[in-house]
């Protein structure tokens, strides 16, 4: 039978370099209280940064209490990228009212935690914190871009024996954070859960270009030429849909959404070094008019043959649309029945 | 005179501390220290201009479509490009939709909290306000949440998600609205506004939008029990707890001005300090002088700003800079944006009390009722089929502005391209305004003047007065320092 073990699970979490978004994401969930349905899965907050009570103080009780082992920390959800400079000193986040440096309460914390969490690819490999020259010297938990080490290091493994889970996105989906904390509580969640970057596979086994409202345009190589337009952007728009890892259009972005729904490419947001792509995010790059960026586990010599036979057999209605802002042209209407 | 650090802050955006000289009861004075830095202004240098529009929303998780609308008001104002009218009324939607999201949040969530803590056992309303709003427990939580989730599925619809789109673009929207959509964002804005009219007033929009002055709110106060709705309590414990002599800062407010319409906004831009001025933009300054930057020491305008960290520097106490307009300090926010506007119960309330905790709430609330009836009208306004977005090369070389409201004031991005890559990017947010660090002269920003005078009771370490005046500004602290 499923159900949260009875003692249920300990949350503590903190924020680090990184926006907040995953938590303003986080309330987005669809469910109608995400408060009370985290807890009635056994899933209790010891401190949130945006949502608890406690402030100054009181929060450094609680998390003295955990390194002491009053409290049980079960696990450790941290937000944003660790931040190791100037110099490795940390000091371009020390924890208000503390003077402490972030990372030494994070390494600490994680030293206790049963399971250690990565809420967002700033935590799980640097994110957009590190982007550029990476100025405030910004890495994830346990890697750094996809080079595993991090701020823990390769080794570290929290109490349960498990590497840091990273829950990688920028932001992260509201369902992927709850569904890991309640596999958590119930106990569901083990080392074959997680894919070779970390992430929880439930998601990550999956690729953003599976569901995509877009899949007729790219069967026929219709695509897009500018913002606005319907057709297929990987060719132009720099969408890296079918090589990114995660189920955003399948399991929609705010009851209704996704980026290639909203009109904008996937831009890989679950993968390490994303923030860097080498390129303009909205512009594919190209090597003889051939994306570099092939869709995964698809052979070149495959899509170059694919792709000028689609190009050659695209119906006016798809080509047309393709670079249009709403639909020029309507599906023809056929008898379907047997003849 | 004693001395207590307070931080961290919980139930603000990004971390916070502020240290204050504490006597007889008193604060005597504060020092606000913003303690993240991650510095996007480095990371863009030298990037695509257009990748603006990828870092800039991820400044910030709870502006972040503010800071889409600056970017891309920035990029737009360098390729001279103006979006088409559904682009502008989707932007408008979409940004309207965060700032709502955003009051309505920090209400529930972050501000009143507070005023279920134990300090106030003995007060006459504790026992609804703590069986209401006692944080993650309260009932409100289970009212707030999914109406707020409901509000934002309209970005799920217009933006593809929230937060982090791009689908606001320096030529309007990248994500038309078809024909058969227009029907179903108008009933997610009748049911948000359902919501508010039942739990939040206990009334119309248009009664509360449509309160001219402090006395009008008195009589609508007096019309109905403690009880009857969110914001009546509210008022409830702002009386009892005379809010509106807590937190007062300098009383000079600014807006950017913001919902574009015709050839202006439909919430004006500029200055009031006792009266409204035209807002000069050139007469914006940063002033670095207790940050820890290194730089000029001579306050630069931000479109020749520079921002280079300097971790060990005398006088220095915050990454944050020191906004100031023509060497002033400035408060922003919907206290502010209402006031320099004109709604008349807002220059009432601020000309009888000025800026202050209790004010800065009633403008928040009051642009919820504001600004939902004019979402319904730009939604009715689309016309699906004409152009959302229009089109336009990046130039190689020259400078753009980007200027926009998030929720919690004026936000603006400064943009400078040379040989096709940015070359300067500088961000000055709603919070670096208000909780900005002294200046050369030793002025204090908004929020110190603010905590000056707020009682600090017998053995408390956390002082609630001064909880209450910091979430006041719902402040932004990722945004802040960026
Ligand atoms: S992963 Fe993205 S959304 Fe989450 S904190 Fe980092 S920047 Fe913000
Ligand atoms: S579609 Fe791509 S960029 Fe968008 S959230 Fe999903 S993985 Fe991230």
């Amino acid at each position: 039978m499923i159900g949260p073990k009875p003692e249920g699970i300990n949350v503590l979490w903190l924020q680090s370099g990184g926006c907040g978004g995953c938590t303003m994401s986080l309330l987005c969930a669809d469910s109608c209280n995400l408060f009370e349905m985290l807890s009635s899965a056994g899933v209790r907050f010891l401190w949130h940064p945006s949502l608890s009570e406690e402030t100054g103080v009181e929060v450094t009780r609680v998390m003295e209490r955990c390194l002491s082992g009053q409290v049980t920390l079960d696990a450790l959800c941290v937000e944003g990228s660790l931040l190791r400079g100037p110099n490795g000193t940390g000091r371009f986040h020390l924890l208000a009212g503390t003077g402490r440096p972030m990372i030494h309460w994070v390494r600490e914390l994680a030293s206790v935690a049963r399971y250690t969490v990565a809420v967002g690819t700033c935590a799980a490999y640097g994110g957009v914190t590190a982007a550029g020259g990476n100025p405030t010297d910004a890495c994830g938990l346990q890697y750094e871009g996809d080079e595993p080490g991090g701020l823990l290091g390769v080794e570290y493994r929290s109490r349960s024996g498990l590497p840091v889970i990273n829950v990688a996105g920028c932001p992260t989906h509201p369902n992927w954070v709850v569904e890991t904390l309640m596999c958590l509580a119930f106990g569901l969640f083990s080392e074959r859960d997680m894919d070779a970057l970390g992430r929880p596979r439930f998601y990550a086994d999956h690729l953003v270009h599976h569901g995509c409202t877009r899949n007729e345009y790219y069967e026929f190589k219709a695509s897009a030429e500018k913002p606005s337009d319907l057709g297929c952007m990987m060719e132009n728009m720099g969408c890296k849909g079918t090589q990114a890892h995660a189920d955003c259009n399948i399991r929609l972005w705010n009851s209704e959404g996704s980026c290639t729904r909203g009109g904008y490419a996937c831009i890989s947001c679950t993968e390490p070094g994303f923030e860097e792509p080498g390129h303009p995010f909205a512009q594919t790059p190209k090597i003889a008019g051939i994306p570099v960026g092939l869709p995964t586990d698809m052979p070149k010599a495959w899509f170059v043959a694919l792709a000028s036979l689609s190009k050659s057999a695209t119906p006016r209605r798809v080509r047309e649309n393709a670079v249009s802002d709403h639909q020029v042209i309507t599906p023809a209407i056929r008898k379907t029945r047997l003849r | 005179m004693s001395r207590l650090v307070v931080g961290p802050f919980n139930r603000v955006e990004g971390d916070l501390e502020v240290t204050l000289e504490v006597a007889a009861g008193r604060v005597r004075s504060a020092r606000v220290n913003s303690p993240l830095y991650r510095g996007f202004e480095q990371i863009l240098r030298g990037k695509d201009p257009m990748d603006a529009l990828v870092f800039a929303p991820r400044i910030c998780g709870i502006c972040s479509v503010s800071q889409s609308v600056a970017a891309a008001s920035a990029l737009a104002n360098l390729m001279k490009l103006e979006p088409p009218e559904n682009g502008r009324l989707a932007t408008n939607l979409i940004l309207a939709a965060e700032n709502l999201a955003d009051h309505f949040t920090h209400f529930y969530l972050f501000f009143m909290p507070d005023f279920a803590r134990d300090v106030y056992r003995h007060r006459p309303w504790f026992t609804a306000v703590q069986a209401r709003f006692k944080a993650i427990e309260g009932s409100a939580a289970g009212d707030a949440l999914p109406a707020r989730a409901k509000l934002l599925s309209l970005m799920g619809s217009m933006a593809g998600k929230w937060p982090h789109t791009l689908s606001i673009q320096p030529g309007g929207s990248a994500r038309p609205v078809e024909g058969g959509e227009k029907i179903r964002l108008y009933s997610i804005l009748r049911e948000f506004r359902r919501s508010l009219e039942k739990t939040l007033f206990g009334d119309a929009l248009e009664a509360v939008a449509g309160l001219e002055s402090a006395r009008d709110l008195e009589g609508w106060m007096a019309a109905r029990a403690p009880d009857a709705s969110d914001f009546r309590l509210f008022l409830e414990i702002a009386q009892d707890l005379a809010l509106e002599k807590l937190g007062r800062a300098t009383d000079r407010f600014l807006s950017y001005g913001t919902y574009s319409q015709g050839d202006g906004f439909m919430f004006r831009r500029g200055v009031w300090d006792g009266e409204f001025k035209p807002l000069d933009v050139d007469a914006i300054t940063e002033d670095i002088s207790h940050s820890w930057m290194a730089g000029p020491a001579k306050p630069q305008p931000p479109a020749h700003g520079v921002t280079q960290p300097l971790a060990e520097k005398p006088q220095a106490y915050s990454w944050c800079k020191a906004p100031r307009l023509n060497g002033d300090v400035a408060e922003t926010g919907a206290l502010a944006r209402q006031v320099v506007n004109g709604h008349p119960l807002i220059r009432d309330l601020v000309a009888q009390s000025g800026g202050n905790v209790r004010n800065r709430v009633i403008a928040r609330l009051l642009e919820l009722a504001l600004v939902v009836p004019a979402m319904e009208s730009w939604v009715r306004a689309l016309e699906p089929g004409a152009p959302f977005c229009h089109h336009a090369p990046v130039p190689e070389e020259g400078c753009g502005v980007g200027l926009t409201e998030s929720a919690r004031g004026s936000l603006g991005h400064w943009l400078e391209v040379r040989r096709g890559r940015i070359h300067n990017y500088q961000i000055i947010s709603p919070t670096t305004w208000n909780f900005s660090p002294r200046d050369a002269q030793g002025v204090p920003g908004p929020l110190e003047q603010a905590l000056v005078g707020a009682p600090v009771q017998e053995g408390e370490t956390v002082p609630v007065a001064v909880q209450h005046v910091v979430r006041s500004f719902d402040p932004c602290m990722v945004c802040t320092v960026h």
